[in-house]
């Protein structure tokens, strides 16, 4: 696997940046190849990952709890007002809960974790990088890509569908909370709302996209992490940029991917 | 290739954008013979050794391991030459996440089936050879440089290579330590017949493991030989690269 190499040194110009640009995609693009080539063949690195996907959990368990209470609270008293308006307050459950199942629950949870993930992936093999960590590996025979990156991508794949429905949870129980501060309605009404609301065609559109997204901010994160060049302030860069560019790359992807979701569930 | 060759280097240049490194450069080592590098700092050390064992690839030459062209092999080949080359990192390269017994069985376990009380028994008596046994559990971050560099060594020389590469093995170590893995480095050689290719700025483990020596400059192998033969060169550039010893000597 042959990387681009980027431009970093001294002052950039604007065709350095265009061309940086284009050499990013690039290497995003062989790398991606490069993980599917290497994905489908033995040792899998099951424990790596499972550790891995442990320590992420572990990691972004706190925060983005916190993200799903103030998104269905946020959610709640800003829509409430307009719908009471409208005299459609019953229809607050339902609201709620398709918007943050279908398409803010996902995203915001993805968002989030990409600035958490991609970052902490990106420093980590950037040091390992340039402390030759990566090198040393290679000299002992083991295949560095499989075992760091690989297993790095497989463990963001599965573990931000995980956190996204337990956001969409977390975030129905902020909305109810929201409710009841200002007006009187049980939990048992609240809950068969959002059950009669929610159907199956919102759930899965919507997990789905997640693991697009996981991928993305593992396969970003390794990418910028595993090129690192010029030290340790190649390493900051890397892990700043892998924010910047994981959350960019989520952001487009959604746009796609709700495009297509509506083309596949066109009822709804 | 004669059998006894361990290592062959032909007509290697490497260099990178805007600057020449190595050029043109050839010499072997016999099997279970310690070659010594020497070289000013940047004149290639790093590069010559990252070159051998496929880190680094060159624009030009060709460079044979045990008789297996490395240059021109696929990664499984080469990974089963790499599995019997130990390789010193100059700057140690500990795995940062692992413990010290962690950085030790890894090489092991991926690539070798010994039982668990087999690579016990192997951390053990390695970490002993670098006298670094109560380190075991320790974190490379909270180990010294010095005690670095002797993990690194240790990592490098327990799966028992043919042939090692250490780069700067005794750098940034005190005297006593560094005459300690001098003599280590010709015990490998030996007791299990262990090529060595040494890259070092440091006389005295030099004259005590070199069988024979080169010296990097300007791209090339300016000077071959013994160490004596180049310590007590009348060039004036070996005189002064070497007259902090005869300084201390006279
Ligand atoms: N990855 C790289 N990219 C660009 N230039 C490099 C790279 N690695 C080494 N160089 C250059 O190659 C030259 C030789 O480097 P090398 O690390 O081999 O030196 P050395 O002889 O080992 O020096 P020292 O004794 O200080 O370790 C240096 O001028 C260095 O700037
Ligand atoms: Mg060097």
């Amino acid at each position: 696997m042959n990387l681009p190499r980027l431009k970093f040194s001294g002052k950039l110009s604007t065709s350095d940046k265009l061309y940086n640009f284009f050499a990013t995609l690039t290497g995003l693009a062989i790398f991606t190849t490069e993980f599917f080539k290497q994905v489908f063949i033995p040792p899998f690195e099951i424990r790596e990952i499972k550790k891995h996907m442990d320590e992420l959990g572990v990691k972004t368990f706190g925060i983005v709890s916190i993200t799903g209470i103030i998104l269905g609270l946020v959610l709640t008293m800003q829509s409430q007002p307009v719908m009471q308006r409208f005299g459609a307050s019953d229809f607050l459950p339902a609201m709620v809960s398709i918007s943050v199942v279908r398409e803010l629950g996902p995203v915001i949870t993805a968002l989030i974790f990409a600035g958490r993930v991609s970052s902490g992936i990106g420093a980590e093999l950037g040091s390992m990088r340039v402390t030759e960590q990566i090198d040393a590996m290679e000299v002992s025979a083991i295949n560095p890509f499989k075992y760091l990156v690989v297993t790095r991508i497989i463990a963001t794949t599965l573990i931000l569908p995980i956190l996204t429905i337990y956001v969409m949870v977390i975030a129905i129980m902020g909305g109810y909370i929201a409710v009841i501060i200002v007006e009187n309605m049980n939990f048992a009404y609240y809950q068969s709302a959002v059950v009669s609301a929610v159907q199956f065609g919102d759930l899965i559109p919507g997990v789905a996209k997640t693991f697009v997204f996981g991928f993305i901010v593992g396969i970003v994160g390794a990418y910028k992490g595993y090129s690192t060049e010029g030290g340790t302030e190649g390493v900051g860069k890397a892990s700043t940029t892998a924010v910047v560019l994981s959350s960019l790359i989520i952001l487009i992807f959604d746009t796609i991917l709700v495009k297509i979701t509506v083309w596949l569930w066109p009822t709804i | 290739m004669a059998d006894n060759i361990a290592v062959k280097v032909e007509n290697l240049t490497k260099g990178f954008p805007d600057l020449k490194v190595l050029e043109n450069i050839s010499f072997d080592v016999e099997t279970g013979e310690n070659l010594v590098v020497f070289g000013k700092s940047g004149t290639g050390k790093s590069v010559l050794l990252k070159c051998i064992i496929g880190l680094m690839k060159p624009e030009a030459g060709r460079i044979f391991v045990h008789g297996a062209d490395v240059l021109n092999i696929s990664i499984k080949e080469l990974n089963e030459i790499r599995k019997n080359i130990g390789f010193l990192f100059q700057g140690a390269a500990l795995y940062d996440s692992m413990s010290v017994r962690q950085n030790l069985e890894f090489p092991l376990k991926r690539n070798f089936s010994f039982t668990q009380k087999e690579i016990d028994g192997k951390i053990d008596r390695t970490l002993e050879l670098v006298s670094l046994s109560e380190a075991v559990d320790k974190m490379p971050s909270e180990l010294s440089g010095g005690m670095k560099k002797r993990i690194g060594l240790a990592r490098a020389i327990i799966t028992e290579p043919q042939l090692m590469l250490y780069d700067e093995p005794t750098t940034g170590l005190d005297p006593i330590t560094s005459k300690e893995i001098s003599e280590l480095i010709i015990n490998l050689q030996n007791h299990l017949k262990m090529t060595s290719i040494v890259v070092t700025h440091d006389l005295m483990c030099a004259k005590i493991i070199a069988d024979r020596a080169i010296f990097l400059r300007d791209a090339k192998i300016a000077y071959e030989g013994d160490i004596e033969s180049l310590t007590n060169s009348d060039d004036k550039f070996l005189k002064n690269f070497f007259s902090f010893d005869l300084i201390k000597e006279s």
